[in-house]
């Protein structure tokens, strides 16, 4: 064996000079922003319920609740003398009328079930008689065109000569008014579950125990996890709104300046209450249940599917007071009125208080073990 | 050598009623690996994080590195690593990922391709946390707390459920460290390990120390170093058990699983003895076994339980 053959005795441990490697104030700040984006990326679930499912939301309820014209009108004409003069004066008005002679005892059910919206019953004297409902809109809407087309039909001539013009204008529609609705409930969803389950999460798996075992410093964590709420906030804003334009030809009067700001308002006051509700629990499965007990009053009230001018004038101003009521009311202001954040300073102040106090007695509460 | 964690006196009581630790003295030189020793619910991990200064105690003093929780913890956490007994990683991070991220948060961090080189677990530095089976995860555990280049590493049950194999690479791993000037606080409730790996032990019982000192030290307070099992047919009660106490250099007797256990100094001198008196007394024996006396036997003739009920 010549020397060169020999490999000298490799020391396998021996005590490396560690390579100095100095982390600057912010290195955990963005190490815990990248990893919470990478996590929440990675999650299908979070991709679904965050994203997919709002523009899903939307597209079926805006098909559904579509403006479609105006209904033909279903009435019935009980049979009899004048049956046949009633029909034949309702001849013209085909297109709007859908008019049957049927026994008065059928003419009666099929109203009260709803298929007819009215039944007109020839009296005695060459008149007629209606049956409506005044509770039923159809139904009143109904009697009042037959009773124009009958007495038109009849001769009778209009003392002031009217014409109509017909528009449906975006931003009045359905859509318009649930696109905003939805946004405001999708930055609630993802604030108090983002926030709020992720923390008792970590908590449940140590990691929380396990990250103060370290010098990170917690307010970096707190803040890590905000500004993933807001990365993801962009994205949320950018989807609806984007869907909304492209889908339903929906008008966004507001600046998107403006509409991101208050996106971001929303979103840190429902991480702060995100944060109140995982202050103290242990398992998942409270904090689960906690959390839909403190959305659950606002997917009703707060006017996300349907106006809360329909509950009683009373309960308005509690109404108001909720965050998503805020939230959502400043949206629309915004995307369909064009408001400027400054007219909206009440809600703003509602937003504020509501996360502000939060965050403070979640700090005062919290355990991070 | 200086004192590198130093506690007096300490005790933690749960919610006003458990008492996990009661009146705890521990100090602990620099450079030594030291165990704590006990069964479950002993009082372990609540020592452990009262010294991490995750856990506040009901009273008692600590220090650590001539230092206390109170006036200087952030310094405190740039020196310790820590592996708790049980954490659950994020599965969806890669361990490069998740080491990274760890090493974020000390000033002077280790690079994370030697800490991945050292605790083997490059092959698997791109693969989700989720994905790796239990010896990685605690590999990866203690990459973590590895990562910050402290010099104190706590590490609580680092090798339960672990094969063999992936016990002696932790084994290894917790060495090298030692090696390299390393303070390690340990603890288990494997025997083996605590012979093998720990300089000096400390066994605790309910919230208690029983026993101090380097595990030899502590078998050697045992009496005799070598133990004989035996089983005979006939009588098994106390007045058979003083007989066999009187056996030629026996040190202590006892009844463990229905076998008499005795303690012996020069087993040449037993046996023999042992078959004589088997004999004489007209039974049969069943079954004979010498064998070294190991920690197991100082914790059974301490507290008359075995530490491992299993
Ligand atoms: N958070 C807690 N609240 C109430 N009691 C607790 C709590 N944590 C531990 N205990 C009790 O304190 C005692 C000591 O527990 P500890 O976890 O320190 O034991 P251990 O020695 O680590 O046990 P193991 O080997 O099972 O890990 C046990 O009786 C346990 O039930
Ligand atoms: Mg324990």
């Amino acid at each position: 064996m010549t020397v060169s053959q020999q490999t000298p005795p490799t020391e396998h441990h021996v005590i490396p000079t560690p390579p100095k490697r100095r982390n600057g104030r912010w290195s955990g700040f963005a190490h815990l922003l990248m990893a919470r984006m990478k996590e929440l990326k990675r999650e299908p679930e979070v991709i679904f319920w965050v994203f997919i499912f709002p523009l899903l939301l939307a597209l079926g309820l805006g098909i559904a609740f579509r403006n479609k014209p105006a209904d033909v009108t279903s009435i019935a004409i009980v049979a009899g003398p004048g049956a046949d003069k009633a029909m034949s004066l309702l001849e013209p008005r085909k297109s709007s009328i859908h008019a049957e002679v049927l026994d008065q005892s059928l003419a009666l059910q099929g109203f009260r079930l709803g298929k007819y919206d009215l039944v007109v019953e020839p009296d005695a004297n060459i008149g007629f008689r209606y049956h409506y409902d005044p509770a039923r809109p159809e139904s009143v809407l109904s009697r009042a065109e037959v009773d124009a087309a009958l007495q038109a039909a009849a001769g009778r001539k209009d003392p002031l000569p009217t014409s109509a013009v017909t528009s449906t204008e975006p931003g009045s529609r359905y859509i318009d008014f649930l696109i905003p609705g939805l946004l405001g409930m999708n930055l609630m969803n993802s604030g108090m579950w983002g926030i709020g389950f992720a923390l008792v999460d970590m908590r449940q798996r140590k990691l929380l125990k396990r990250f103060v075992a370290t010098p990170m410093r917690r307010s970096d964590f707190l803040m890590a996890l905000t500004s993933s709420r807001l990365v993801l906030m962009i994205i949320e804003v950018a989807l609806l709104l984007g869907f909304g334009v492209l889908v339903f030809h929906m008008r966004v009067l507001g600046s998107i300046l403006t509409i991101l700001l208050l996106g971001a308002i929303g979103a840190v006051a429902f991480g702060g209450l995100g944060l109140l509700t995982a202050s103290r629990a242990q398992k998942i499965e409270s904090v689960s249940g906690l959390i839909n007990l403190v959305m659950m009053p606002m997917w009703i009230f707060s006017g996300v599917f349907f106006s809360y001018e329909r509950f009683p004038a009373i309960v308005h101003p509690l109404i108001r007071a909720l965050p998503l009521t805020a939230l959502n009311d400043a949206l629309r202001a915004t995307i369909l009125q064009g408001a400027s954040l400054a007219s909206q300073s009440g809600r703003l102040l509602v937003l504020v208080l509501w996360g502000g106090i939060s965050f403070v007695l979640a700090l005062r509460w919290f355990r991070w073990t | 050598m200086p004192v590198a964690i130093q506690c007096h006196d300490l005790r933690k009581t749960y919610d006003g009623k458990v008492e996990a630790v009661s009146g705890l003295n521990l100090e602990i030189e620099t450079g030594e690996c030291f165990g704590l020793l006990g069964p479950n619910g002993a009082g372990k991990t609540t020592t452990i994080e009262i010294l991490e200064g995750l856990l506040e105690p009901t009273s008692g003093k600590v220090t650590i590195l001539g230092h206390d929780w109170q006036t200087n913890a952030r310094e405190l956490r740039e020196w310790l690593g820590i592996s708790l007994q049980e954490t659950r990683l994020s599965e969806k991070l890669t361990v490069r990922e998740t080491i990274e991220l760890f090493s974020s948060f000390y000033r002077e961090p280790r690079s994370s391709d030697d800490v991945l080189a050292d605790l083997q677990l490059n092959e698997k530095a791109d693969a989700w946390v989720g994905k790796l089976s239990g010896g990685q995860r605690q590999r990866l555990a203690v990459a973590t707390a590895l990562v910050g280049n402290p010099k104190i590493l706590f590490l609580d049950e680092p090798t339960t459920g672990l094969d063999p194999q992936s016990r002696r690479q932790l084994w290894d791993i917790i060495r090298t460290f030692q090696k390299a000037g390393g303070t390690v606080l340990l603890t288990t409730h494997y025997m083996d390990e605590a012979e093998r790996l720990c300089d000096r032990l400390a066994i605790i019982d309910h919230g208690q120390l029983i026993a101090e000192g380097t595990p030899s030290d502590l078998i050697d307070r045992l009496g005799g170093h070598h133990v004989v099992e035996f089983s005979v047919t006939g009588n098994s009660d106390a007045a058979a058990l003083d007989g066999w106490r009187a056996l030629p250099g026996v040190d202590s007797v006892r009844h463990d699983d229905g076998l008499v256990c005795l303690n012996v100094r020069e087993p040449h001198r037993t046996i023999p003895a042992l078959l004589d008196a088997v004999h004489n007394q007209g039974s049969k024996l069943l079954h004979l076994n010498t064998r070294q006396a190991s920690l197991e036997d100082v914790f059974v003739r301490l507290t008359g339980r075995h530490l491992r009920e299993d």
